[in-house]
């Protein structure tokens, strides 16, 4: 079956040739008309068309946006704060970048909808650190739209009135993880905090009531609030309603960003129609689908089960090549869609090396609050690094996955799956490699290797 | 389904038992109360909950109910309502007590998560117990032997961290062995209020430190040392001196001001090696000063007074005193005695037909531990009566009485009449009876000096600001050449013609509680270590210099001359 086309509603104008990033441009492509209408309109029933769009959350965990904004304590009188999620950094993930850069006011209408939608009267966009260009094109599309009055006091003439703040990251990987981006922007130590009690639809920012979603979500709101809830809804699957871009990266012909309905491609429709297949000569052999966290997923396994097709369950047996990307599908084969990071890796990759890679990110970012997390992160990286650079041991795949097993479920936060799912995943899928490696190292290196880290 | 027993109170279900404990009890003290032990290394119950070190993870439930008609789902096979797991471990400290909640703290998946952990904390850390002063008390020891694997599959080359950095004047830090529970940075910003220690760094890099031009140099730097569950955090003073388990612990009170701090006196063989606090949730919590841990080092102190007669002479001369100046007799007694000891002035003072006086010593209040009032025992003046209204700084009728040739014998108790306004003239004046443990003006003018006790070499009881009674034990044996103060006074009442009055504690408590209407039940062996408070209303009415500190407002704002 051909690949689907490409539907593009967030990245519509992404790379469009003569598309400009200031709001002049923004304007004559219809910018901001969603916003005119949508303040006009009763907050509630924003909420409800974001309910009735069923969108799922982009930054990873794709829980439902209207849920989340249900869950806002709206009681406490305390005022309500929307954060922007822009920290974007799970290896393998470049989508949101590319909108704050190539479409910044698409961002900033989508955060004032939303603003508006949940009464919140002072939203911030937590940006990496490492992204001082957004950072500034942020600033100034603000500014311009602060000059023409969709954001700031009293927007369009309706008496509400909403700033958004850039913020610059502080260089970690940890300040994306919501409580941790929180602390953070309080001027602190991204140490995520324990939920309970400090959700943050209760207790976020500053211990008030707090709204945390990622760049791509809002743009979604955007969409949702113009064409309304039922309308995105139809686009994609049931349970994985509107489009999924997807990053891909590594061992293709075309790795780039992709816009899909959600769930009507599959992973062999993507890497190989849309992105043009394996190298000259090589051989796909392993893909990790929703950024380097993600279960990783071995070509040639297949996964066997019943699934729920409208209210009926079927079966279904799939190979990698067949699983449908989205959320549901790839939660039902062990691995998730995440962040829609696709890392492509074939055959000239070796497993204890890419996992020697994976294991040096994480044990550098964990932010060390939380002892298995902590601990574990750099003993796995310890050991891959050892069994790359110095001497690796028969038993060390068993240590491995012994020590992945002691994180996850035991820490603070999703930082402790993040770092372990890795380890768990290359040991149970590609063991044979691991006990193979101290005779594979005696093989000679191609001389253009890489070098590890 | 568990009726909740009172409204403030919730019933949860902890390895099979069932208890009652008051709303908002986490897991930890809920457990605690019914004996079971969750390990724990972060959770402190002075301070703030953070949840970092995940060894106190537990298995919990609750009872099931049907979603639709919030209906028990009851369990056929037990015959009770069903419980619905949670099938991730949950930290114990972080989670509140609510109805019905079921807890497993021996279940496998606990078993595993503790041992987990326990794995992860010793993988870098230096294991060099054989020279850390923390053996013996370290948590991480203690764990190790329930949950440690007992050897290592750790292969790699441990992280490297510094040994030995000074965070102040009192504590000395060995990041290698610090576990990152941020006990001591939670204490120094939300007890001590003074925000200096961080980590820096990240993962399992993450170092304590100090902030840049920052030193823990407060007065409260050593409760750091006192919380840090490992070796990390020491006393300088400390420091490679002793090994704890030689060491003999004897509860006292600090005797700083009229805050009453309760400690734990850590000795060997005669000597004291440190003072550390001793939980009291009515007085100081867990904490202490600083101030308070260094006041042992005037049992061994150079100016200590030793006798050169036998107290049978200096009785004997005392007595001369006292005959040759009938109703020209002054008794300085002290706010720093104990209430023993101020019952006996008392007697002395009756039979002198001497008026008594006290010296009051104010300085600024901390807010926390340290009052106002420096003395440690005024109010026991007043509840045994020695006083009836507060002391003043200056003794300046005694001294108008010296100069006017009304006074020709002084008895001081543990008081240097020279801090209290007396020149040296005045001294030279009159007959000085001293009773004292260290060298003074006072004590070198004395024509008849008693060498007496430090508070270490003693036992006796204070009363604090709150009017609550504590007492404290002697923990090490009287200097060679000191008497204790009891004998000395016991002896000097006779002396002046009083009744013989015994200066054994246990006797001497009941001739107190005949006499004294406030402390009429009890008797010393009675006293609780905790204390017990006395029936204040009869000193309502005076103007105490108190200001408020920890579980301490003063009745009345505090006199601000008094403190000027
Ligand atoms: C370790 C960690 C890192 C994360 N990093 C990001 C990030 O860079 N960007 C992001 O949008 N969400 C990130 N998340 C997810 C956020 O915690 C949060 O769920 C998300 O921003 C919610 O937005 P959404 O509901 O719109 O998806 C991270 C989560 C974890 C556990
Ligand atoms: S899981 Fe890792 S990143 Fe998250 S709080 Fe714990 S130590 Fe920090
Ligand atoms: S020094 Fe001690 S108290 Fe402070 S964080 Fe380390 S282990 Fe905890
Ligand atoms: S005691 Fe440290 S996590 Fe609970």
């Amino acid at each position: 079956m051909p690949a689907p086309e490409q539907h593009r509603i967030i990245f519509k104008h992404i790379d469009e040739p003569g598309y400009t990033n200031d709001i002049g441009c923004y304007l004559r492509n219809g910018g901001y008309e969603v916003l005119k209408k949508a303040v006009s309109r009763k907050p509630e029933e924003l909420i409800e068309e974001v309910k009735k769009s069923g969108l799922r959350g982009r930054g990873g965990a794709g829980f439902p946006c209207g849920v989340k904004w249900g869950l806002v304590d709206r009681k406490s009188g305390k005022p309500i704060y929307l954060i922007v999620n822009a920290d974007e950094s799970e290896p393998g993930t470049f989508k949101d970048r590319y909108i704050m850069h190539q479409d910044p006011h698409q961002l900033i209408e989508g955060t004032m909808i939303s603003c508006f939608a949940n009464n919140v009267k002072q939203a911030y966009i937590y940006i990496r650190g490492e992204m001082p260009h957004g950072a500034r094109i942020l600033e100034k599309a603000i500014a311009e739209a602060r000059a023409a009055n969709f954001v700031g006091p009293n927007i369009l003439g309706t008496g509400y009135s909403c700033e958004i703040f850039v913020h610059r990251g502080a260089g970690a990987y940890i300040c994306g993880e919501e409580t941790g981006l929180i602390e953070s922007l309080e001027g602190k130590r991204a140490n995520p905090r324990i939920k309970p009690p400090y959700f943050p639809a209760v207790l976020g920012l500053y211990q008030c009531p707090t709204i945390v979603n990622n760049v791509e979500t809002l743009c979604h709101v955007k969409y949702i609030a113009e064409h309304g809830g039922a309308e995105y809804a139809k686009i994609g699957t049931p349970g994985n309603t509107g489009t999924r871009i997807f990053c891909v990266s590594g061992h293709v012909q075309r790795p780039g960003y992709y816009e899909f309905p959600a769930g009507t491609i599959t992973m062999g429709q993507l890497l190989n129609d849309v992105c043009g297949g394996p190298l000259p000569g090589r051989k796909f052999k392993a893909v990790i689908p929703g950024g380097s966290s993600a279960k990783i997923l071995r070509f040639g396994e297949r996964f066997k089960g019943k699934r729920k097709v409208g209210t009926e369950l079927v079966d279904y047996d799939w190979g990698v090549e067949d699983v449908p990307m989205d959320f549901d599908s790839l939660g039902m084969i062990g691995t998730m869609g995440g962040s829609g990071g696709v890392i492509v890796m074939d055959d000239t990759v070796n497993m204890v090396e890419a996992l020697a890679n994976i294991n040096a990110f994480y044990s550098h970012e964990s932010c060390g609050q939380c002892t298995p997390c902590r601990e574990g992160s750099l003993w796995m990286k310890k050991i891959t690094s050892r069994m790359v650079h110095g001497q690796a041991r028969n038993e060390d795949a068993a240590l491995l996955k012994s020590v992945a097993d002691q994180i996850p479920g035991r820490t603070i936060c999703a930082f402790g799956e993040a770092c372990s799912w890795p380890t768990q995943s290359f040991i149970a899928k590609f063991g044979d490699e691991f006990k193979q490696y101290p005779e594979t190292k005696k093989t000679a290196k191609p001389v253009d290797a890489v070098a590890l880290v | 389904m568990i009726a909740p027993a009172k409204p403030d109170l919730v019933t949860v279900n902890i390895d099979g038992q069932e208890i009652a404990v008051p709303k908002g009890t986490n897991v930890i003290e809920a457990a605690r109360l019914v004996n079971v032990d969750v390990p724990h290394y972060c959770y402190h119950p002075k301070l703030s909950v953070v949840g970092n070190c995940r060894m106190c993870l537990i298995e919990m439930g609750m009872p099931a109910v049907d979603p639709a008609t919030k209906a028990p789902i009851m369990d056929p096979a037990t015959g009770k309502q069903k419980i619905n797991w949670i099938p991730r471990p949950q930290i114990g400290c972080g989670t509140n007590v609510s109805p019905g909640l079921h807890v497993k703290t021996t279940s496998p998946m606990v078993k595993d998560a503790r041992e987990g952990v326990m794995e992860f904390l010793l993988i870098n850390h230096p294991l060099d117990c054989p020279i850390c002063d923390q053996a013996g008390e370290c948590k991480l020891q203690e764990q190790a032997t329930g949950y440690g694997r007992g050897y290592s599959r750790f292969v790699e080359q441990k992280n490297v961290k510094p040994k030995r950095t000074q965070l102040g004047p009192r504590v000395t830090l060995d990041d290698e062995r610090c576990i990152l529970c941020s006990r001591c940075i939670r204490f120094s910003k939300e007890i001590a209020k003074d925000d200096v220690l961080g980590f820096v760094d990240r993962g399992s890099y993450s170092t304590l430190t100090c902030y840049p031009g920052k030193k823990l140099e407060n007065n409260y730097s050593l409760n750091t040392v006192d919380i840090c569950p490992v070796g990390a955090l020491t006393s300088t003073d400390f420091r490679f001196k002793m090994r704890v388990w030689f060491l003999k612990q004897t509860i006292a009170i600090d005797t700083e001001s009229s805050v009453g701090a309760n400690t734990v006196v850590w000795s060997r063989e005669g000597t004291i090696y440190r003072i550390t606090p001793r939980r009291n949730d009515e007085v100081n919590d867990t904490w202490l000063a600083d101030s308070a841990r260094v006041l042992y080092k005037a049992v061994k102190a150079v100016d200590r007074l030793a006798a050169t007669e036998t107290i049978e002479a200096l009785v004997a001369r005392a007595a001369a005193l006292f005959q040759s100046a009938p109703g020209a007799i002054a008794v300085v007694g002290s706010g720093r005695s104990t209430v023993e000891e101020q019952f006996l002035t008392r007697h002395l003072a009756t039979a002198l037909k001497a008026s008594a006086q006290l010296v009051s010593r104010v300085g600024q209040g901390d807010k926390l531990l340290i009052s106002a009032d420096r003395n440690p025992n005024v109010r026991g003046a007043l509840v045994t009566g020695l006083i009836k209204t507060l002391p003043a700084q200056q003794l300046t009728d005694l001294a108008t009485q010296i100069d006017a040739g009304k006074i020709k014998v002084v008895v001081a108790i543990n008081e240097d009449l020279s801090v209290a306004g007396l020149t040296t003239a005045q001294l030279a004046k009159v007959s000085i009876v001293y009773l004292g443990a260290h060298a003074n003006a006072t004590s070198a003018a004395a024509k008849v000096v008693f060498p007496t006790l430090t508070v270490f070499e003693k036992s006796g009881a204070f009363v604090n600001q709150q009017f609550r009674i504590q007492k404290t034990l002697k923990a090490v044996p009287a200097a060679a050449g000191a008497t204790d103060d009891l004998v000395v006074l016991a002896q000097l009442v006779v002396a002046a013609g009083g009744a013989t009055l015994p200066a054994e504690l246990a006797a001497l408590w009941k001739a107190i509680a005949a006499e004294v209407p406030t402390l009429a039940t009890m008797t010393f062996a009675n006293l609780p270590e905790n204390g017990l408070l006395l029936d204040a209303t009869p000193f309502a009415a005076l103007p105490f210099v108190e200001g408020e500190t920890l579980h301490y407002k003063p009745a009345q704002p505090a006199v601000a001359a008094a403190i000027a």
